[in-house]
């Protein structure tokens, strides 16, 4: 089943080695599925669900298969450097799938800051409108569907009714170039890399609040489960002035300079309630103000709100609106009984998880930064307002 | 096998003839959207309140309710 | 057919033509009152969609009547053409015509509001935006194809319900309504 004619990439760099052209395996669906269960792929793309139950899922005949290359997180930068330095891994992603599953049609989506690949006979490449939303499975199936890139009610899953009305797989671009190693390589050689429970290695987008603390912002790839600080050193940080690492993006939660010795995996990250997500990790600098920037990133999550849900439409703004109000010393005390008031309003009550998400950052705000909350109540901030800030 | 009111999101116009019909589980938020008072998001929905639950969901004018079974 | 039995469904048909004129007036008003989202009348929301339905249905079933007792009067000239396709009467042919025209409409309406949930809300909320034609055109085939136009009866009758559907509109149209009477931002409906 495994014919290759290239050997496996050794170490965490897989994605971003070279990758001689060989002919691509041929598998059926259900070899596929035994294979990504025995690797323990999941998805690379922020839910992390596991790969091969997704492919079990699709209901029905005929699929279509669509790789989601959106990137609509502006702090993400992994599946831009994925498209530019490995296409091809992520079109046979695409072409394996498509060959097993004989699905319909065959897409790669692109935001405005992703590169397009060389064309492939039976992919079609679609450039789409991105935003913050526009990669939401949901949303990225109804723009294909010529409607709003906006999320529909979740209550018909995309597996089931998708594009064209047919059952719908919704991949991230780097799950695809994943999935495309395991093919060729098998689940052995991907669980070499990594965590027991988390294997193989991930994409990480590393950027920094100020130039100082991370003079050389980039894509790192490294394996599940590396220690954080193993990952900042390696990508230049200076954490003499680091505060806190943001891991998971604006939906994700901060972890403590003092607790760089998480891994990057699910369980490592799991008691700060934070999860890898899409690979993304964001410094902040000592000197820049935690509740300033935590506002700043609100008040992004707010504007970005699909404005079709009456909760999240009106409860982010508010909860924007009382974290800068947290933001300036001599805030109300109360505000942060507000914020918690205003958290359980719009948790659930949406067609999508962005106001969930945007609750699961500022609980983190909130929790991981309670003496700074403390000393903003009494009236003071010890930081500078920084310069370069978040986003 | 319990029965939950479903909300869709992308229609419910905060009307409110649900949270009417069914004070039980259905209160309403600071901007009159339904929220559940049951501290579940899709509140399930008791044998004795199934006749009303129906009358909501055919009620809404937006068409926003569904009854789904679920777990 | 003698005299009086042709003067008594002429009679029903004048009559069941105004109630229903009436009814509809209610059912729009109670309409843009249930779209308002607010509780009024001492009804609640749910109750006031529920006699909308009520008074437009009553409304449904005066017409019905109406058709049916001017089909059956040869004063009338009524054929069952004229039910579908308007202005082809003999009697009063653009008056008669425009009551044609609300029939069509009404039929349409109904069937969709009836099959709502069929339909989709999107299709169900289009359609139901012709209420708004329907009833000035219904107006206007009751205060010129009757004989009883410019009577007092009728033109009272006629200028209560202008004032209140007169009112009604306004307050739709009015930038305060779309909220239903909460202080929120505007959803935004996705196409």
């Amino acid at each position: 089943m495994m014919l290759t004619a290239s050997a496996p990439p050794l170490g965490e760099r897989r994605l971003l080695a070279d990758h001689p052209s060989s002919p691509l395996p041929r598998v059926s669906t259900k070899e596929l599925i035994d294979l990504l269960t025995h690797a323990g792929l999941t998805g690379r793309g922020g839910a992390g669900f596991p790969t091969a139950r997704k492919l079990a899922s699709l209901d029905g005949r005929r699929p279509v298969v669509v790789g989601n290359a959106m990137e609509g997180e502006p702090l993400s930068h992994k599946d831009a450097v994925l498209l530019q330095h490995s296409p091809d891994l992520v079109l046979d992603g695409l072409t394996i799938l498509s060959d097993a599953l004989r699905s319909s049609r065959t897409i790669l989506a692109l935001g405005a800051r992703v590169p397009a690949p060389q064309p492939r006979r039976g992919i079609e490449v679609r450039r789409l409108e991105d935003s913050f939303v526009a990669g939401q499975e949901t949303a990225l199936v109804n723009q294909l569907n010529g409607h709003d890139p906006v999320p529909t009610d979740p209550s018909t899953p995309v597996f089931r009714r998708g594009v064209d009305g047919r059952p719908t797989l919704v991949l991230n671009a780097e799950t695809l170039a994943q999935l495309a190693l395991v093919v060729r390589h098998g689940s052995e050689w991907f669980r070499s890399q990594g965590h027991p429970d988390d294997p193989g290695t991930f994409l990480v987008s590393l950027t920094a609040s100020t130039e100082r603390l991370l003079p050389q912002a980039g894509v790192l790839e490294v394996r599940r489960g590396i220690p954080i600080r193993e990952l900042l050193e390696r990508g230049g940080t200076d954490l003499t002035c680091l505060e806190a690492v943001l891991v998971g993006g604006y939906h994700g939660a901060w972890v403590p300079a003092s607790a760089l010795d998480a891994p990057l995996s699910r369980g490592g990250l799991a008691p700060y309630g934070a999860t890898p997500g899409a690979g993304i990790v964001h410094l902040l600098d000592v000197a820049t103000c935690p509740l300033e920037a935590a506002a700043r990133v609100t008040e992004y999550l707010a504007e970005q709100s699909a404005r079709q849900c009456g909760p999240c439409l009106n409860g982010l703004p508010r909860m924007a609106e009382t974290m800068r109000r947290l933001a300036r010393p001599g805030a109300d005390p109360r505000l942060v009984d507000e914020l918690a008031r205003l958290q359980t309003l719009v948790s659930g009550r949406g067609a999508c998880k962005h106001p969930d998400g945007t609750v699961r950052f500022v609980a983190s705000t909130l929790r991981v930064f309670d003496r700074h909350v403390d000393e903003h109540v009494r009236g003071y901030c010890d930081r500078d307002l920084p310069r370069r800030t978040v986003r | 096998m319990t029965t939950r009111l479903h909300i869709d999101w992308t229609r419910c116009d905060g009307h409110g003839s649900c949270a009417e019909l069914l004070p039980e589980l259905l209160a309403h938020d600071d901007w009159g959207y339904p929220v559940s008072r049951t501290g579940e998001p899709e509140p399930a929905v008791p044998r004795q309140l199934d006749g009303l639950a129906r009358r909501a969901v055919s009620a809404c004018p937006l068409q926003a309710l569904s009854l789904r079974p679920a777990g | 057919m003698n005299a009086m039995l042709s003067t008594a469904l002429w009679d029903l048909g004048r009559g069941t033509g105004v109630a229903a004129l009436v009814a509809m007036t209610i059912s729009l008003v109670l309409g843009i009152l249930t779209r308002s989202g607010r509780d009024a009348l001492g009804l609640g929301r749910f109750g006031l969609n529920e006699v909308h339905r009520t008074a437009a249905l009553t409304g449904v079933g005066l017409i019905a009547v109406h058709l049916g007792s001017l089909l059956f009067d040869p004063y009338a000239q009524l054929r069952l053409v004229d039910l579908v396709l308007p202005f082809q009467g003999s009697y009063r042919p653009l008056w008669l015509g425009l009551g044609t025209l609300a029939v069509d409409l009404l039929g349409v309406v109904t069937v969709v509001s009836l099959l709502r949930h069929r339909v989709g809300p999107r299709v169900f909320k289009a359609v139901h935006w012709a209420t708004y034609a329907l009833w000035p055109i219904a107006l206007l085939h009751a205060l010129g194809t009757g004989t009883d136009a410019a009577t007092l009866w009728l033109d009272s009758i006629a200028a209560a319900c202008v004032t209140v559907v007169t009112g009604a509109v306004l307050w739709r149209l009015s930038p305060s309504f779309a909220s239903r009477g909460w202080h929120r931002l505007p959803r935004q409906v996705a196409r």
